[in-house]
């Protein structure tokens, strides 16, 4: 059982705040770092990787620092984001290199072990310049299990993997976590996350936005207000009919646009209620369009939550 | 894909026991493959052909001639050729694993950071060595057939100026990304212009220092130096050693900052 604790956690760079007081626990099973990108969620890999002193706060592994301290790579296994290997070597040198690095007493063994756990055997004999970005990224993999550690640390693991490669790297990461491993990986995907991890942390704008299984973090994210833009045969009659209904907290009658803005407070209630409205009303709907749905608006409403 | 791992925290992977060591051979190997790998490692050859083609030519036109033979030797090979190789060695052993992040796959392994640094110097002075000490060796032979031990005196210094020129580089290539462009600057400028003309600046020249080895080692007075042998084996062990300290530390508190 290895735990990695964040605590009070800062990271600046000159004046800008990467990570900005976070404190979190990462324990055994699958969690999933959410957040957009530049949200801070690499610095934090990066902390817990030992790559990066924290400015404020401690980043520890079972109580021990990770900055400055080498020993504690016998536990964690790492896959960054960035694509560079030695790619002069073929994934079977490469891999028996970190076997090696590791001080394992069979690095051969261990490498073709972990060559087997992401079926790399057909190819590990060809090199790595030549791989696709799938095929590389199953060779980081098996380098990062070479020694068979029980944290595995994954930057952005699925970016450019086409869906049977992601199919295949999401059941090795759940079966690593169903094992005992704590395996964290990050994304900027809620579908991603919410397929792999039990457990979710939200990082927005270098601050922990929220916490909690996928459930609640959906939950978080539908139940927000939502905005749209309505264009009708008649917005008047329309904003008068919807301003009624308690899933309706704001309606803007936007001259310019020649629409309304409307502010939903209950999604699922909203979306059965305007149509219903405009059927009884004899009202035609031109236009539905949600205007906050990108997934920056979605986070920074959970900041705010 | 299938996990036919055990669950976590299982002893049959413990790793073997070491204490603290200088050296690891499989950085080595990497290092050595990267370096010998790379585009760059041509001028690594071209370097050394060059001299061997310019020795040839001096030779064909001056005959033997001692006095010809130590121009040459210090004029190209020691000036010119050993710090540039000394650039692409010692920066190369470094600087494009951390420009790429390849640099990861070391770091994130439970070996010192010395232990990286020393084992990357070494190869660094070996490939240096290999491409600037023994090309010097058989320049001299052709200029003089050893004449006055010219040959010699030279090979050994260059290989003396190997070792300081490695260090430094390999600091360089891991203070800045720009370990090659800087590198060149003060090969060039400074142990090429600076130290040859500037009096003070001589004192505090590689170059000068590998010309007072040589100095010693050649018979006769056709070498000679602005420094004295034992303050430039002292500033030679010493720029090597500070050098060397000082990347391990660099190393040491490396930051490998995301693409954020």
């Amino acid at each position: 059982m290895t735990t990695i604790s964040i605590d009070n956690v800062s990271r600046w760079f000159g004046n800008v705040v990467a990570v900005n007081d976070i404190t979190m626990t990462i324990g055994p099973g699958v969690t999933g770092l959410l957040g957009p990108n530049g949200a801070g969620k690499s610095t934090l890999i990066n902390m817990m990787a030992g790559f990066l002193a924290p400015s404020n706060g401690s980043v520890t592994l079972d109580g021990e620092a990770i900055w400055r301290n080498e020993q504690a790579y016998r536990q964690i296994g790492i896959v960054p984001e960035r694509e560079s290997m030695y790619d002069f070597l073929t994934a079977r040198e490469f891999v028996v290199a970190n076997a090696e690095l590791h001080g394992l007493p069979d690095p051969q063994a261990a490498a073709q072990r972990a060559l087997a756990t992401v079926e790399m055997e057909y190819a590990q004999d060809r090199r790595i310049e030549t791989y696709s970005k799938g095929m590389r990224q199953r060779a980081k993999m098996a380098s990062a299990l070479v020694h068979e550690p029980s944290v595995l640390l994954l930057d952005e693991p699925f970016n450019g993997m086409d869906p049977r490669q992601r199919l295949q790297l999401m059941d090795l990461l759940r079966r690593m976590g169903a094992a005992g491993r704590t395996v964290l990986f990050s994304s900027h995907i809620l579908e991603e996350v919410e397929q792999l991890a039990h457990h979710i942390e939200v990082v927005v704008a270098g601050r922990h936005a929220a916490s909690g299984d996928f459930r609640k973090i959906r939950r978080l994210m539908t139940d927000r207000p939502h905005r749209y833009l309505v264009r009708s045969s008649d917005d008047r009659r329309l904003a008068s009919a919807l301003i009624a209904h308690a899933s309706t907290a704001a309606i803007e009658l936007d001259l310019r646009e020649d629409a309304l803005r409307i502010q939903a407070v209950d999604f699922a209630g909203f979306t059965e209620f305007l149509p219903r409205i405009a059927r009884d009303h004899g009202i035609r709907l031109f236009t539905v369009s949600p205007s906050d749905e990108s997934l920056e608006s979605v986070f920074s409403y959970l900041v705010t939550a | 894909m299938s996990v036919t791992t055990a669950p976590a925290g299982r002893g049959a992977m413990k790793p073997q026991a070491t204490g603290p060591r200088l050296y690891h051979p499989t950085v080595a190997r990497l290092t050595y493959r990267a370096l010998l790998g790379r585009r760059r490692a041509l001028l690594l050859f071209l370097l050394p052909l060059l001299l061997l083609v310019i020795v040839s030519a001096v030779r064909a036109l001056a005959g033997a001639d001692d006095t010809t033979a130590n121009d040459v030797l210090q004029g190209f090979a020691l000036s010119a050729m050993v710090p540039l190789v000394g650039v692409i060695a010692g920066t190369g052993a470094i600087g494009p694993e951390i420009d790429d992040g390849a640099i990861v796959y070391l770091l994130a392994k439970p070996i010192r950071r010395s232990t990286i640094i020393f084992t990357k110097l070494l190869v660094a002075v070996g490939v240096t060595m290999a491409f600037s000490a023994i090309p010097t060796l058989l320049a001299g032979y052709i200029l003089n057939g050893n004449g006055q031990n010219i040959a010699v005196a030279f090979a050994i210094g260059a290989a003396v100026a190997s070792i300081a020129y490695a260090a430094i580089f390999l600091l360089l290539g891991v203070l800045t990304r720009h370990a090659v462009v800087v590198g060149l600057v003060y090969a060039l400028v400074w142990e090429g212009v600076v130290g040859n003309v500037v009096p003070g600046a001589r004192t505090l020249s590689v170059q000068q220092w590998a010309l007072a080895v040589a100095q010693k080692l050649a018979h006769g007075d056709v070498v000679s130096s602005n420094v004295g042998l034992t303050t430039s084996i002292v500033l030679l062990a010493a720029v090597t050693a500070a050098a060397t300290w000082f990347a391990g530390r660099k190393l040491r508190s490396l930051k490998l900052a995301g693409d954020e």
